[in-house]
C-alpha cells in the first residue's frame, strides 16, 4: 500500500505544474484584473483592450492609446524629451521617474504630439496612468500647455486624454501653479476659437479634473472610468462611511450634467472624427511633414479681427521669444528650438 | 513679551503649520474688516446656492470701490461647522467667479484672501461639479481684465486655495503656509501615514521663504513674534500698504496687459526646473 503521504505530495506536484501550464504566459496572455479570464494579447488589439470575457476596460498606455486613435503612421511626438529635475529633492523620487519611463516609454506622463484622425490634423495629448498615476507635475503641465499653444498657432483642435491621480505630490507646490497655467492656456485657446475635445478616462482626479480636463468645449469620458475631484478614500474618511455605488463613475458625471456623452472605447475614434467634422476641420491629404500642414485645417479667416487683445496677445509672444533668447536656461527652449528638435526629422525642411 | 518682540526664533516649518492654524488667527473676516470700508457682503452663486466658506462683497480701499473675496473658517464652532472650516464647495467658487465678472464689469480691482485646508471633499461637492467650478475659476482669473492681488493668510491648501489665488501679485503672511496638499495628506499618499505630517512639512518647502525662492509668491508680509494673532493691528498695517504698493504696480496696465501678465507668471512657474532630453529617436 502507498504511503498516503506520498500520495498527498504527487497530487499536490500534479496540480502545481498544471498551475503552471495554466499561467498566462506574459509575452502572449494578459490576465484580465476584473474577471480573472486568460486574454491572447494578440486579441486585445482588435477588442481594443476591452476584455472579451466581461467588458472590463484594461489600462491603456499612451502609446497604445495614440495606436488606437491616429490614422497609422501618422503621429509625430512633440517635446518628447521634456523633464522636469527634482524641485523638492525628494527621496527616491528620480528612481520612480526612471522606472516608470522604461515601463511606459515615454520619459513623462503625458504623451504629446500631432496626428491625423481619418485624414484630419489634430493635436493629441494622452496622459499615462501607469506613470506615477499620470500625475502632474511641472514637465506634464509644461508639455501639456505647449501642445495647446502649439495647437493655438496652426489652428489645429486640440484632444487629451486624462488618466490621472491628478498633482504630482513629489514636485510639491509647483505642480499645483500646473493647474493655473494649463487652465489658463485652454482659456486663451479657446477665446482664439480652437476647439477642445477633452476624453475623460480612467481614473480621472484631482489637479487634472479641476484644470485642463474640465475645460473641454466637448467632454467625453470612457464607460465606468473614474471620474472626480477629491479621491473616494478620503470621500470615506470625510464622511466616516462607505459611498454609494457608482459614486463618481462616468455615469454619475453624466447624470450630474458634467459630460456631453459617455462613448465605448471602439467607438471614440469615429466620435472624434465626427466632432471634428462638424466644428469645421477638414481632412488633409498626407503631406510628409506635419510641418507642412495647412495653417488653419479651418478656415477662420474672416472672423479675424484684430483687437487690442490680439495685438497684445502677439506684442506678448515676441516678448517671450525675447526672453527665450535672453535665457540662459536649455530647457526654456523657444518653440522653434523645440519643434525643430522634435518633430522635424527631414533635414530638407531645417 | 515686552521688550522681545523682535527676537524671532527660527521656526521649523512644522511650527508655522500649526500658527498657520492657530485659532486666535486673523480670517478673511477679520481682514475685510481692518483693511477695508463699507464691506458690503454679496451671496449665492446664481445657480443653485450659497456657500458661505467663501465670502465676498464689494468695499472701498483707501477711497476707491474693489471686490473682496475670501475663504471664510469662521469664529467657532459653530461656524467653522457651517463654512466647513473654511472648505468651499462648488456654489462658494461660483459665487466668487460671479463676483470676479462684476468686479471687471465694473473696473474695480479683486483682491482675495487665501485661508483653507483645500476644497470640500463631500458627496454633495462631487455632485455638483468640484473639479467644474476649480477649473473654471483658474480660467476665469487667468483672463480677467483688472488687476488682481491675492494674499496667503493662513492655509493655503491645494487647488482648493488655488482656485481663488491666481494674482497678478500673490502676497503672503511670514508664517502662512501653501502647498500642493495638507502635510498629512502628503504623509498619507506618499508614505502611507498621516502621522509624518512633521517630515512632510519639512520636505514639501510649503513656508512663505521657500515659495518666495520658487518664484511662487512675490513678496512676504512680517508677522510680530508668536505669529499674526499676538498682534493682528501690526499685520493689518503692513499688508494694508502692501496691497496699496501692488495695486499701483498696475494701474497704468490695460485689461489685455493685465491678463497677460497673470497668465505669463503662473506659465513660468516651475520653468526653471525644467530640462530637454536629447533625444536622437522616439523612444
Ligand atoms: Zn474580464
Amino acid at each position: 500500500m502507498a504511503n498516503p503521504l506520498n500520495a498527498f505530495e504527487k497530487r499536490k506536484q500534479a496540480l502545481q505544474s498544471l498551475k503552471q501550464l495554466r499561467r498566462p504566459n506574459p509575452d502572449k496572455q494578459k490576465t484580465c484584473p476584473a474577471c480573472q479570464a486568460t486574454i491572447e494579447k494578440k486579441k486585445l488589439m482588435s477588442t481594443f483592450y476591452v476584455c472579451p470575457h466581461c467588458g472590463h476596460y484594461l489600462t491603456l498606455g499612451a502609446k497604445r492609446r495614440v495606436r488606437l486613435t491616429v490614422d497609422k503612421d501618422s503621429f509625430k511626438e512633440l517635446g518628447g524629451g521634456i523633464v522636469s529635475t527634482d524641485p523638492l529633492d525628494f527621496p527616491e523620487y528620480q528612481e520612480k521617474v526612471r522606472a516608470a519611463a522604461e515601463k511606459t516609454k515615454i520619459h513623462e506622463a503625458v504623451l504629446t504630439g500631432v496626428g491625423r484622425i481619418d485624414g484630419i490634423p489634430a493635436a493629441v495629448g494622452v496622459l499615462d496612468s501607469r506613470f506615477l498615476m499620470g500625475s502632474m507635475g511641472v514637465a506634464v503641465g509644461d508639455k501639456i500647455a505647449r501642445l495647446i499653444e502649439y495647437a493655438d498657432r496652426r489652428d489645429l483642435p486640440l484632444i487629451i486624454f486624462s488618466a490621472s491621480g491628478g498633482a504630482r505630490m513629489q514636485e510639491g507646490i509647483l505642480s499645483l501653479m500646473q493647474m493655473a497655467k494649463t487652465a489658463a492656456a485652454v482659456e486663451q485657446f479657446s477665446e482664439n476659437g480652437g476647439l477642445f475635445i477633452s476624453v475623460l478616462t480612467h481614473p480621472t482626479t484631482g489637479g487634472v479634473t479641476a484644470s485642463f480636463a474640465s475645460l473641454g468645449d466637448v467632454i467625453l469620458a470612457e464607460p465606468g472610468a473614474l471620474i472626480g475631484f477629491a479621491g473616494p478614500r478620503v470621500i470615506e474618511q470625510t464622511l466616516g462611511e462607505k459611498l454609494p455605488e457608482g459614486f463618481q463613475s462616468a455615469e454619475f458625471m453624466l447624470e450630474h450634467g458634467f459630460l456631453d456623452a459617455i462613448v465605448e472605447r471602439k467607438d471614440l475614434k469615429k466620435a472624434l472624427s465626427q466632432l471634428l467634422k462638424l466644428h469645421g476641420y477638414r481632412s488633409q491629404a498626407p503631406s510628409r511633414s506635419i510641418t507642412n500642414f495647412l495653417p488653419g485645417g479651418k478656415d477662420r479667416s474672416k472672423e479675424q479681427n484684430f483687437t487690442d487683445r490680439t495685438a497684445a496677445r502677439d506684442a506678448d509672444r515676441s516678448a517671450d521669444a525675447d526672453a527665450d533668447a535672453d535665457s540662459a536656461v536649455s530647457a526654456d527652449a523657444s518653440d522653434d528650438r523645440f519643434i525643430a528638435k522634435q518633430i522635424d526629422p527631414e533635414p530638407d525642411l531645417k | 513679551m515686552a521688550g522681545k518682540k523682535d527676537a524671532k526664533p527660527n521656526l521649523t516649518p512644522a511650527e508655522r503649520v500649526a500658527l498657520a492654524r492657530h485659532a486666535g488667527r486673523p480670517g478673511t473676516a477679520e481682514f475685510i474688516d481692518a483693511l477695508f470700508d463699507d464691506f458690503f457682503e454679496m451671496k449665492g452663486d446664481r445657480l443653485c446656492g450659497e456657500d458661505g466658506s467663501v465670502l465676498g462683497g464689494v468695499a472701498m480701499f483707501h477711497g476707491a470701490p474693489v471686490t473682496v473675496i475670501g475663504h471664510r473658517k469662521g469664529r467657532n464652532l459653530d461656524e467653522h461647522l457651517r463654512y466647513h472650516f473654511g472648505m468651499p464647495s462648488p456654489e462658494g467658487y461660483r459665487k466668487a467667479g460671479r463676483l470676479m465678472a462684476q468686479a471687471e464689469k465694473f473696473q474695480r480691482p479683486v483682491i482675495t484672501f487665501i485661508d483653507t485646508p483645500g476644497a470640500y471633499p463631500g458627496l454633495e461637492a462631487e455632485a455638483h461639479g468640484q473639479g467644474d467650478a476649480i477649473a473654471r475659476s483658474l480660467a476665469r482669473m487667468s483672463r480677467l481684465r483688472v488687476p488682481v492681488i491675492s494674499v496667503i493668510t493662513g492655509e493655503g491648501g491645494s487647488g482648493g486655495a488655488l482656485a481663488l489665488a491666481m494674482g497678478n501679485s500673490v502676497l503672503m503672511l511670514e508664517n502662512a503656509v501653501y502647498s500642493v496638499l495638507s502635510p498629512e495628506g502628503f504623509a498619507a499618499v506618499l508614505w502611507k501615514d498621516a502621522s509624518r505630517s512633521a517630515e512632510a512639512s519639512e520636505v514639501m518647502k510649503l513656508t512663505a521663504a521657500d515659495l518666495l525662492e520658487m518664484g511662487v509668491i512675490d513678496e512676504i508680509i512680517e508677522e510680530p513674534a508668536g505669529g499674526a494673532h499676538e498682534h493682528p493691528k501690526a499685520v493689518f498695517k503692513k499688508l494694508d500698504s502692501a496691497i496699496s504698493r501692488h495695486l499701483q504696480l498696475y494701474e497704468d496696465m490695460n485689461g489685455s496687459a493685465l491678463s497677460a501678465h497673470r497668465c505669463k507668471k503662473f506659465a513660468a512657474m516651475g520653468k526653471r526646473y525644467l530640462t530637454n532630453l536629447d533625444i536622437e529617436q522616439d523612444l
